[in-house]
């Protein structure tokens, strides 16, 4: 990390959205990415992903620039999840690297994959349920935490002080989501749509360079999706990278700044949304889907 | 390899399956000790203490105490009972950590009590030819010792999940026994006799930890519990604590959210590992005669059984488990020939209807969470709009069931 760029936080953005500008400077990321905004923060590069016969990615090519939401889609089982598997070292990719501010992260662990700066949420919700919404939040706070379990035991002062902080930084990350009058619930007695949004608050807990969403308003209606699309904005907004997997076009349309579509493990298209929504190959992998997918 | 994404569950029957999910909560909630956890959790820290206060004096003071009904004479001694049955909490205090935090069936407990048991009397026993050390200071050696081979166990087999896991600590529990029958040094079934105890002599220049007198063991090992469940709290509301139960409710979503998972496992082993130790060690003490015959594996089963009885994952109901387990064949000598009898049955029927054992309290895990959480008490706003709630920082309040249903 040579030079280090402050996070830019689009505070035009956050006021169009309504967002209490001290909570969002709270949450905002906190580190430092040696990368420029609109330059490549993460790149995946010629990702294969083997399971048995079937090729569930062939050759996968494509950039993520910082700053931008990037829209990941594609028809049912073209793939869209096992790239966010084989990016965050879930599956040990067959071929291809990924690269995160130029450094690769093949064969990491998946934990220090995280720490690096990768956080995800899951298409089938995994909280822990037996944990309260903030307690799920500070596990994702931990990720960046040094506390021994010497210093635990004893309780010395880096943790004494983690854990103070932690409560504060998980509450304002659970107020920008949305949920924080929730916090001391119980995860799995949560409503389903604030379980989705503290998936969210978990994985911006630990501080990514890039956050990476799978199909976070599945389950949702309209009215829903609306809001969440408006949070995700407002969380590019407040300088993170996001990529996004919905399967909702028209959605996906109004929030991302440039798409890739997927179809049988294969790019097929990797523009912006203006352009994807008239490419024929677009159109006709989503033939057959339910008419009010397309846009 | 993980599957980290399976088939998306259809959001109705995702609904479904959570109505079915709460409903048998519900019922679950309707037990003997209603929200005993929940209320003294609303408590203000003053009177918490104060209680703890009381409680603990109690406690020291049971073997002066005697209480008819509760005590186990004439058919044993009460003293020596309450030592037998603090050993036993101290047990499943340190198993719990294994089992009950990071959610590790470890089938084969008994071979760290039995390490640390042969760690203490091989140190002290005039039977033993190696070094001696005074008998304190084998509490510490056992426990270290215990913790080793807690980690070398761990290393290999703590990449193996659920069954797999039950299974190889199973074989380490009988491992251990055969080792003792077998190497010539551990002197199998003679074993060791006159194991040390800590010094001290009363006005009449008697011995004060005889085998016989079983209140100051007792005393002594009240003391180490104490210790061991402050230390245990730390850990429980700290990042250790959190990553234990984040891999004991989704190994998996815990590593991607950035918990070293394995070291996190390898750690709950090495520390219930040592707690396990240092009770073989008091018990060595305590009972003052070691051989192969006293850790076998139903031993073993029997420690678990006190986990679940008391709740898994709550450190005050592995204290009662244990010292329940203890207690009853003392207590009832007439049925003591068939405890393993009772204490299945007994198991079968909280399985059924407390599945979370007779406590069923929650870990608190965050250092300072309690404020936060009262503010939302005291407001009033403890039910989420349209679901049922169990507020963490007080009351427990029923609601519609209904979650869900956005789809
Ligand atoms: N662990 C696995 N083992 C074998 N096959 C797998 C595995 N994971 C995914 N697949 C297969 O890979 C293909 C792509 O699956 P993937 O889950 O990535 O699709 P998707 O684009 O996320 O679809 P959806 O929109 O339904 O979530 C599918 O054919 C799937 O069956
Ligand atoms: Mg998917």
């Amino acid at each position: 990390m040579s030079e280090a760029i402050e996070p830019v936080i689009d505070v035009e953005g956050l006021r169009e959205e309504g967002v209490d500008l001290a909570l969002a400077e709270q949450v905002a990321p906190d580190r430092d990415i040696s990368v420029k905004v609109g330059d490549a923060l993460v790149e995946v590069k010629n990702l294969t992903m083997k399971f048995g016969g079937l090729t569930a990615l062939d050759d996968v090519t494509f950039d993520i620039k910082r700053g931008e939401i990037l829209g990941l889609i594609g028809p049912n089982g073209a793939g869209k999840t096992t790239c966010f598997n084989a990016m965050t070292g879930v599956y040990k990719p067959s071929s291809g690297k990924v690269l995160l501010e130029g450094q690769s992260l093949g064969g990491l662990a998946q934990h220090k994959i995280t720490r690096r700066g990768l956080a995800r949420t899951f298409q089938n919700i995994r909280l822990f349920g037996e944990m309260t919404a903030l307690e799920n939040v500070v596990v994702g706070l931990d990720a960046r935490h040094r506390t021994s379990v010497g210093g635990a035991l004893l309780r010395l002062p880096t943790h004494v002080r983690e854990e103070k902080s932690s409560i504060e930084r998980g509450m304002a990350l659970l107020e920008f989501v949305g949920i924080a009058d929730h916090a001391h619930f119980l995860s799995r007695h949560l409503p389903y749509g604030h379980q989705r949004r503290l998936e969210i608050a978990r994985a911006l807990a630990t501080d990514p360079k890039l956050l990476c969403l799978d199909e976070p308003a599945a389950g949702f209606n309209p009215a829903e999706k609306e809001e969440l699309m408006t949070l995700i904005r407002t969380i590019r907004d407040d300088g993170y990278t996001v990529l996004l997997i919905e399967h909702d076009m028209k959605l996906v349309m109004g929030v991302t700044d440039r798409i890739v579509v997927l179809e049988f493990g294969k790019k097929i298209a990797d523009d912006v949304p203006k352009v994807i929504r008239e490419d024929p190959k677009v159109v006709a992998a989503y033939l057959g889907e339910p008419e009010d997918d397309l846009a | 390899m993980s599957t980290t994404d399976g088939p998306t569950l259809l959001p109705s029957a995702g609904a479904q399956q959570d109505a079915v999910d709460r409903e048998s909560l519900g019922k679950q909630k309707k037990g003997w000790f209603n929200g005993l956890g929940t209320r003294w959790n609303g408590l203000p820290r003053q009177k918490q203490w104060l209680y703890l206060l009381v409680i603990v004096a109690v406690a020291y003071l049971l073997p002066i105490l005697n209480i008819p009904g509760l005590t186990t004479e004439p058919g044993n001694n009460w003293p020596l009972a309450l030592a037998q049955m603090s050993i036993y909490a101290l047990v499943a205090v340190g198993l719990n950590i294994v089992v009950g935090y990071a959610g590790l069936l470890d089938l084969g407990y008994v071979a760290f009590f039995a390490v640390g048991s042969y760690t203490a009397s091989m140190l002290t026993s005039p039977d033993s030819p190696y070094v001696h050390i005074p008998y304190l200071w084998t509490l510490p050696v056992a426990m270290a010792v215990a913790m080793f081979f807690g980690v070398m166990l761990g290393i290999p087999t703590l990449r193996l999940r659920g069954d797999y896991l039950a299974i190889v600590t199973l074989g380490f529990g009988e491992i251990v026994r055969i080792l003792a029958t077998i190497i010539p040094a551990m002197k199998g079934q003679v074993g060791f006799q006159n194991v040390g105890h800590p010094p001290g002599t009363d006005s009449s220049g008697n011995a004060i930890f005889l085998n016989s007198n079983g209140a100051p063991w007792y005393w002594l090992t009240l003391t180490v519990i104490i210790v061991v469940l402050l230390l245990a709290g730390n850990l429980e509301r700290s990042r250790v604590g959190r990553a234990w139960i984040a891999i004991r409710e989704d190994e998996d979503a815990a590593e991607i959210m950035g918990v070293p998972t394995f070291k996190y496992k390898v750690w709950a082993f090495a520390l219930g590992a040592s707690v396990g130790g240092l009770s073989g060690a008091l018990f060595a003490g305590q009972v003052g005669f070691v051989n192969n015959q006293k850790f076998d594996v139903v031993t073993s089963v029997l420690f678990l059984c006190a986990v679940v009885l008391g709740g898994t994952g709550n450190k005050v109901g592995a204290i009662v488990g244990g010292a329940l387990v203890a207690y009853i064949p003392l207590r009832f000598t007439a049925i003591a020939e068939y405890k393993y009898l009772i204490f299945g049955i007994a198991l079968v029927i909280i399985m059924i209807f407390r599945p979370a054992g007779i406590f069923p309290a929650r870990q608190r895990l965050l250092a300072y969470g309690t404020q936060v959480y009262n503010k939302f008490t005291h407001r009033g706003s403890d039910t989420p709009p349209g679901g049922q709630g169990e507020a963490v920082g007080g009351a427990h309040v029923a609601g519609a069931e209904e979650k869900g249903a956005q789809a």
